[in-house]
């Protein structure tokens, strides 16, 4: 046998140990998301079914009036652009989320939380990472809707770009979170009808609150406090060159919120993910 | 002696860093696990020096996974102590895992990606510049005789080529201590060899501590440490031989077979 000899070792990590790690996971990431294009085609139709069909059919029936940041009437496409982005980003979210549970279930999740780096960071990577690809699925979906008469102002455009990646951290790390908590791949069908749906319908998505207000006023304060409204409604002004400042709030703080419980729940000293024979992984 | 020599002599001696005494590998102190009411792991105690090759022998349920996980943070430690090479795995996760290279019983590979692309990603995870990460990922592509395959995607490998292509990714960080969980189920007799070869040779050439966990006999060799893991307990931890030898037996096989007998006629198994 060969001798073992000690070397010098380093304590914590550098800020470019920090960086590769990140780019690392991102590239990842984007490389999966070019695999499975059909992921990405069927994130761009489920929107583009709404927009073509839904709003063309709802048209007539629900007409807008001028409300913020609208300056005049507007089509019920246009209404529902902002919505229907924010869903992209809801799905893109939920499937991080189904993708962790498949990869704890498979085992590609232990070489992530196996890795040195600390496990909060490992996760805030991972965030970010789906974030970026969800913006591939909202710009091409931005690019389809402008042959369909959406038209936001072009500064609109880039300045939806920070307002974009605030709810994708929001919803992925929603996302997470119900993730560490799902114990088998087959209960995720619950999440679709537990979290997407309530969370979709009862928001500002598809309907202005002053007319879910009309209504039901039990469902117009429903609908207050998802934060799901307010990602559709950060989204929306911002895509016009405006600022929801109460949105942002909300936005900004259920993100914060959201990550701190799913970075708990990943942590394997008093994690969500219950560790038992035939239980997954961490 | 003089008195300066006398007032020398009494003071403490400095602190040598490198000439210091190598700490263990993997040091487990007193660990226990319990799933709910079910208890998992009950008191382990034993350490795998460097440069050593010690086997985790157990049948299935005994509880080599959970102690991987463990060992790994995979799971939090609920009793006891693990340290690796002296940083304490709770404590000082990051400066531990970093010494450490992980093979675990499912795959974990990424089929959709290619060899090149898993192993870039994994040197990523530990911070090594894309720049090294392709240089290391050459060279140890080129060590497990996989160097014309490295642009394939994972899938299209067998069984026993993913096999060497997670242990190449377990060593691309290099580190000091490598752990196998039940890494040759599944394959053939001649990948299995093959594999255990490169195992050894990371210990006799590199000086890698190993642990090896399995409930294969024909996988132990004499020189081996042993550690017998039985519903959760360690019934014996020990060069191969003396563990023969304290169990009367002529072999591994009887000696195992003679060690959980008792256990399970005599000793309480866990609840």
């Amino acid at each position: 046998m060969s001798s073992t000899t000690v070397t010098p070792e380093r304590s914590g990590f550098s800020v470019s140990e920090y960086i590769v790690c990140l780019n690392g996971i991102v590239w990842r990431e984007a490389l999966r998301f070019l695999h499975q294009r059909e992921r990405f085609v069927s994130a761009l139709v489920r929107p583009l079914v709404w927009l073509f069909i839904f709003a063309a059919g709802f048209r007539q029936v629900l007409g807008i009036s001028i409300i913020p940041p609208y300056e005049t009437y507007i089509l019920y496409e246009v209404y529902i652009a902002p919505g229907l982005i924010a869903m992209i980003q809801l799905f893109n979210g939920m499937q991080s989320s189904l993708s962790m549970v498949y990869d704890r279930e498979m085992g590609n999740m232990r070489t992530l939380l196996v890795s040195p780096l600390p496990r909060g960071y490992l996760l805030f990577c991972k965030l970010l990472a789906g974030t970026a690809v969800s913006l591939l699925q909202v710009y091409a979906f931005l690019l389809i809707a402008w042959f369909w008469d959406i038209t936001p102002p072009n500064i609109g455009y880039l300045t939806v770009l920070p307002a974009l990646v605030l709810p994708g951290l929001m919803l992925g790390a929603l996302g997470m979170l119900i993730s560490a908590s799902i114990k088998q791949l087959e209960n995720f069908a619950g999440v679709m009808n537990f979290v997407i749906f309530p969370m979709f319908f009862a928001s500002s998505a598809l309907y202005p609150l002053w007319r879910v207000q009309e209504g039901s006023p039990m469902l117009y304060y429903v609908c207050q406090c998802n934060p799901f409204t307010h990602a559709v409604e950060l989204i929306r002004f911002a895509l016009y060159g405006k600022m929801n400042w109460v949105s942002l709030a909300v936005v900004g703080g259920c993100t914060v919120v959201f990550m701190i419980g799913a970075i708990l729940a990943y942590d394997p000293s008093r994690g969500l993910v219950r560790r038992g024979p035939g239980g997954g992984d961490a | 002696m003089t008195a300066t020599d006398a007032h020398i002599a009494s003071q403490p001696l400095p602190d040598t860093g490198p000439v210091a005494a190598v700490p263990p590998a993997l040091s487990i102190g007193n660990v226990s696990h319990s799933y709910g009411p079910r208890r998992a792991l009950i008191d382990i105690n034993f350490t795998v020096q460097p440069a050593s090759f010690t086997a985790l022998l157990g049948l299935n349920g005994a509880g080599k996974s959970t102690l991987f996980s463990l060992v790994t943070r995979l799971f939090g430690i609920q009793n006891g102590q693990i340290r690796i090479f002296g940083h304490d795995i709770s404590r000082t996760p990051g400066e531990a895992l970093r010494l450490m290279g992980v093979v675990f019983q499912p795959r974990t590979l990424d089929l959709d990606l290619s060899l090149t692309q898993n192993l870039l990603y994994h040197a990523a995870l530990h911070g090594i510049s894309r720049r090294e990460a392709r240089l290391r990922s050459a060279e140890v592509l080129g060590r497990i005789g996989l160097a014309d395959r490295a642009t394939s995607k994972v899938r299209d490998l067998s069984g026993g080529q993913m096999r060497r292509l997670e242990i190449a990714r377990a060593l691309l960080h290099r580190p000091r201590l490598l752990l196998l969980d039940e890494a040759t189920v599944g394959l053939d007799v001649k990948a299995r060899a093959d594999i255990l070869d490169h195992v050894r040779q990371l210990v006799t050439e590199q000086g890698i501590g190993v642990l090896w966990a399995t409930h294969l006999f024909d996988e132990i060799v004499p020189g081996d440490d042993l550690v017998v893991l039985h519903q959760g307990r360690m019934l014996a931890h020990g060069p191969m031989s003396r563990v023969i030898a304290d169990a009367g037996a002529q072999d591994v096989n009887t000696a195992f077979m003679r060690l959980t007998g008792t256990a399970t006629l005599a000793g309480k198994p866990p609840t």
